[in-house]
């Protein structure tokens, strides 16, 4: 078992072997709220009254041997849904407790329940059945096939980032600069005085609820206390008492205080409304390092409790998994894990040195003990970072689950700062979810969407028809047939991307009205520098910073399909478009030398090849600066990622076959990675081509590199490693993670050697691409790579 | 303009030096080890890897061969490598892919371009170039190029030397190089014959001559089961270099990963003469020469 002590080996177990559960006590709480408070109260103020009365009524939940409290439900496992954002039918209820993978268990008088109670209120007034009402016809037919996604239709923004406020001061303080606000309001010249009364009291009324549910734990501890016969647990127990007298009300004093209160507030976003199923603590060793300092120099905590106390924050983070999805998204979606992301290292944001600190390594002892997916931690590292703490996190990282990530510090600030920012707020930036950028604590900067690229080209090839939907779906641009040079069919593609992005920037505006309107977040404005100095909403640009994304996918498949068209119609004219449309048309079958020679002959994107990149980096720029600078409803600035999640699988599963050999439905590649089996000439070339293109333009790239155990192994394998990422970030790329090849991805390159052929693996004193070994050999190093896991 | 037949240049090349490294292997050697895992790096003049077991038959390489090279005669493909003028075109219209041709002519300038591509990489891991064959000091006049251009950058250089080369060769890129890489393939002369096809007298002169005027030489053994995986051997080899300035030894065990060029290359592979040493044995080989007090490691 897993744990630094018997304490949280045994939280964890509990955490880890515990079936998911579905708990409809926040949905009935809220239902009945609504029922009687909707319509009398401002919108804002009917937010915080529903979020304090869920913190004044819910259950509470004190596990064994628990230091840190606090669940977004009534314990660990067990989710709280959201009617407010997209309600499940009793048909999504039955699917996510009957299914094998990745199920929630729904009691079946919760059916019922939902289905005479929940549903019937909902109908219509949640955000999702809204948007959809709300959307074009054009939107709805783009949405249908797959050109992009919405990050909004069953949740809200704000899967964010803290930064270091609650360490500093309680919310009894934040709740006494609100009313100050509230004191200064002009109603003789400002005509929104009235909203930002509304707004500001919502905010006022939210730290009420936080501190409400942080008295509530402090009681509740003691109740325990009383009854408890163990010496030890009772005085943990009020020890924990004495904790929650102090946060969330006041700042904290100790390092456990710190935990706490992180936790509260953890808590109260994530039950708030759902954001995106997670929050995150942001630079949790910048931030908990004083505490640390302060209670190591006074003896009252050494290197062993903090730790413990580290993992027991750790564990909590497991304990809840992403509430499920409805709908479609519900059975195509496979996952528990929520997007929490843990920054370390980099720097120190108050002074721009070097930030390790003996915290960092506190948590990347605890990071690879727990071995959790969530929370997902990752490490910054900086040109400051020294060598020590980068191997250290390479050792982690090695070992194959892969955690940590590493992000270019460096690079992060200067995305902020060209984004601009300030230089003081870019420090305070740092990377959640997957590896969007942000300045935590000051900026609202909201994922609004996957935009499925390499499908775009497909509408281009097909004039604007969808095959997936059987409709014309898009502008026409022209027969390809009909084009007589790469620029016309180039044109073409460029057209029709930027009709695409412009329906689905027309369908944010009017989404992020109806957050705007309906779903304000009082509790995250309360978090959020700004929000209170405008009297905003974080859901209406009152942040400091404003942002929104569109998410690139599939620049790799992109790349691939322009340069296999280029270079084999137009430039060495090995065939025609139309004989290429033919086996596109065909997947390929019956076109094996067409396939042949796009899939083997081409020159291809992450091979350091000028040909291929030098057309990766046209297409990024046409699509970044066709969203980049754009405003949204809120006054936000429009900017790009280039992250997939799983979204290219999904994406590839709506389109034909590609020009670059993609059979039809397989995954489009992801992130900026190149396409399977095209980098041909190693890591350093992937990285060369992937460096091609202007990260900092961006607000995050994500770059997944595979390696075998043994290419990693001894400290040369940690001394290569390192240098590799180095290497990345001087050439300012964003983020770098590893997969290291297991068994079973070695079994399955024997049985599908197309999928594979960047594999490499360290065979006897060198290293050679798995497809090139005879099976036998295959087979020695499959087994020797099951040794050397064990 | 000075060229050179090179059949690959790989990139992250982790086992031929320090650090992250560029190996360009160049093609032709003096030697034909027995054992050898890139039988095409032996022929020093362009050749073609076909594999007949996979081929169809189908005859697209013989309609796409401008110069008419390949003929299917009694369901047996032959090439006439007089006629061939290694364009490449077999290579890419063949769909079941077992055409391939190995050697390519670099210009310096090529090369230099190609491995400087991955200099950050060297920079950050103590890294740098190797060359590496078959034999590349048999194109000394180009890797000494090649190597005068590296050093003017600053890059550290490698040389994976059979060290079957007049000495001319090894003095005149000695002052170029970070780093020999030298084998040491069998201690009796008798068995060197036999299993490479050549005295070894060069090889061991060589190697005295070189270690007096450098002092970066590692010795790679390669050790296969059944020509040279004796104590024996050992033993030798550590009374030979006793004297020399050498401190650090590679012992690379046997594989049979190139077995599957041979048939490409219409070329007989001895297999049943060979085998892979066991660990155990390979351990005691280390720990032998450890003893002596050299740097062993195991692979390269």
């Amino acid at each position: 078992m897993r744990g630094y002590t018997e304490r949280t080996k045994k939280l964890r177990q509990v955490s880890v072997s515990t079936q998911p559960s579905v708990s409809l006590e926040r949905a009935l709480l809220e239902t009945e709220f609504y029922k009687k408070h909707y319509g009398s109260v401002e919108m804002p103020v009917l937010r915080a009254m529903n979020f304090k009365n869920y913190m004044e009524n819910r259950k509470l939940y004190i596990g064994e041997g628990e230091l840190i409290v606090g669940e977004k439900s009534e314990g660990p496992q067990v989710v709280p849904t959201f009617p407010e954002l997209c309600a499940h039918t009793v048909e999504d209820m039955t699917v996510m407790n009957d299914r094998e993978h990745i199920n929630f268990k729904v009691k079946e008088e919760d059916k019922k329940i939902q289905a005479e109670k929940i549903l019937p209120y909902w109908q219509g007034k949640s955000t999702r059945d809204k948007i959809l009402a709300a959307m074009s016809q054009e939107w709805k037919d783009c949405y249908q096939a797959g050109m992009f996604t919405e990050f909004m239709e069953q949740r809200a923004p704000g899967h964010t980032v803290a930064d270091d406020k609650f360490y500093h001061k309680g919310f009894l303080d934040f709740k006494k600069e609100i009313e100050e606000e509230i004191e200064k309001l002009d109603f003789v010249n400002d005509f929104d005085a009235f909203d930002k009364k509304a707004q500001l009291q919502a905010m006022a009324i939210a730290c009420d609820a936080i501190i409400i549910y942080g008295k509530r734990y402090a009681d509740y501890a003691r109740k325990l206390a009383e009854k408890e016969r163990d010496q030890k647990r009772k005085e943990e127990l009020l020890w924990i008492a004495a904790n929650c007298d102090v946060v969330p009300a006041h700042k904290p004093e100790t390092y456990a205080q710190a935990l706490q209160m992180y936790w509260f507030v953890h808590i109260g976003v994530t039950t708030e409304v759902n954001t995106w199923d997670a929050f995150s603590p942001g630079k949790l060793d910048q931030y908990l390092y004083p505490f640390y300092k302060k209670e190591l120099e006074e003896g009252t905590i050494d290197y062993g409790k903090a730790r413990e106390l580290m993992e027991c924050l750790w564990i909590k983070f497991n304990n809840q998994p992403a509430p499920p999805k409805v709908g479609i998204t519900l059975k195509e979606s496979g996952t528990y894990t929520d997007f929490a992301n843990i920054n370390s290292g980099g720097i120190n944001p108050y002074t721009g040195e070097d930030g390790v600190n003996d915290v960092s390594y506190i948590i990347l002892d605890t990071m690879d003990e727990m071995r959790l997916l969530q929370p997902s931690s990752n490490v910054q590292i900086s040109e400051k970072t020294p060598d020590e703490f980068l191997r250290r996190a390479v050792e982690i990282s090695r070992k194959g689950w892969g955690q940590p990530a590493f992000y270019n510090t460096e690079e992060l600030i200067q995305e902020l700062l060209n984004a601009g920012k300030s230089l003081e707020d870019a420090r305070f930036g740092g990377s959640s979810g997957c590896v969007e950028t942000g300045c935590h604590g000051r900026e609202a900067y909201v994922l609004t969407g996957y935009l499925n690229v390499p499908k775009i080209f497909e509408l281009t090839l097909n004039n604007g028809f969808d095959k997936y939907t059987n409709k014309q779906i898009s502008i026409k641009t022209g027969n390809p047939e009909d084009f007589t040079s790469y620029d016309q069919l180039r044109e073409a593609f460029y057209k029709q991307l930027q009709h695409i992005i412009d329906i689905k920037i027309a369908g944010n505006h009017v989404i992020e009205k109806i957050f705007a309107k309906y779903m304000p977040s009082p509790f995250m404005s309360v978090l959020t520098t700004g929000c209170k100095e405008s009297g905003k909403d974080y859901n209406a640009g009152g942040s400091k910073y404003n942002t929104r994304y569109i998410q690139i996918v599939g620049i790799g498949t992109i790349t691939d399909c322009l340069a296999a068209v280029k270079y084999n119609v137009y430039d060495e004219k090995r065939f025609t478009m139309k004989e290429l449309l033919a086996a596109i048309d065909s997947n390929f079958q019956g076109y094996e030398m067409i396939h042949n020679l796009v899939l083997n002959h081409t020159p291809k994107y992450g091979n350091d090849d000028d040909y291929a990149d030098d057309i990766m980096v046209d297409i990024f720029t046409n699509v970044r600066d066709r969203i980049r600078g754009r405003k949204s409803a809120c006054g936000a600035t429009y900017q790009i990622d280039m992250l997939p999640t799983t979204c290219h699988v999904y994406f590839g599963s709506v389109m034909t076959a590609s020009a670059n050999g993609r059979l039809k439905e397989k995954p489009v590649t992801d992130g900026i990675s190149p396409e399977k089996g095209a980098d041909r000439r190693g890591p350093t070339a992937v990285i060369k081509s992937c460096a091609k293109m202007d990260h900092t333009s961006t607000g995050g790239t994500l770059l997944n590199q595979k390696f075998s155990p043994s290419s990693v192994a001894g400290e040369e394998g940690i001394t290569n490693i390192a240098a590799l990422i180095r290497a990345y970030f001087q050439m300012m790329g964003h983020h770098i993670q590893f997969n290291v090849i297991d068994r079973s991805t070695l079994i399955e390159a024997q049985k599908n050697p197309d999928e594979y052929k960047d594999l490499i693996v360290r065979v006897a004193g060198y290293s050679d691409h798995f497809n090139n070994l005879e099976k036998a050999l295959q087979d020695e190093i499959i087994e020797r790579t099951e040794q050397s896991f064990n | 303009m000075i060229t050179a037949n090179i059949f690959n240049i790989q990139k992250f090349s982790i086992h031929d030096g320090p650090g992250i490294r560029t190996t360009v292997f160049f093609k032709g050697c003096p030697l034909k080890c027995m054992w050898c895992h890139n039988p095409e790096s032996q022929e020093s003049k362009n050749q073609i890897l076909y594999n007949s077991e996979d081929c169809t038959l189908c005859g697209t390489c013989v309609k796409v061969c401008p110069e008419n090279a390949i003929k299917i005669e009694n369901n047996i493909l032959t090439t006439d490598l007089k006629k061939c003028n290694f364009c490449g075109l077999c290579e890419i219209y063949c769909i079941q892919g077992v055409r391939q041709i190995v050697g390519k002519d670099y210009t310096l300038d090529q090369v230099v371009k190609e491995v400087l591509k991955d200099r950050v990489f060297y920079e950050k891991s103590n890294g740098g170039v190797t060359v590496s064959g078959g034999e590349p000091l048999i194109y000394i006049d180009f890797v000494e190029e090649l190597f005068k251009k590296l050093k003017e950058e600053n890059i550290h250089t490698a040389v994976d030397t059979s060290g079957a080369v007049n000495f001319e060769a090894l003095e005149r890129i000695a002052k170029y190089t970070d780093l020999f890489l030298y084998d040491i393939k069998l201690m009796d002369n008798e068995k060197h014959k036999k299993f490479i096809g050549s005295s070894n007298r060069l090889i061991l002169e060589n190697l005295i001559k070189l270690s007096k005027i450098h002092n970066n030489i590692n010795i790679r053994m390669p050790i296969v089961e059944g020509v040279n995986a004796t104590v024996d051997h050992i033993e030798k080899t550590m009374n030979f270099i006793e004297k020399l300035n050498v401190r650090k030894i590679n012992l690379l065990p046997y594989h049979s990963i190139g077995k599957h060029k041979y048939s490409k290359l219409a070329l007989d592979y001895r297999e049943e003469e060979m085998s892979k040493p066991s660990e155990e044995k390979m351990q005691h080989f280390k720990a032998i020469l450890e003893s002596k007090g050299y740097e062993v490691k195991i692979g390269g």
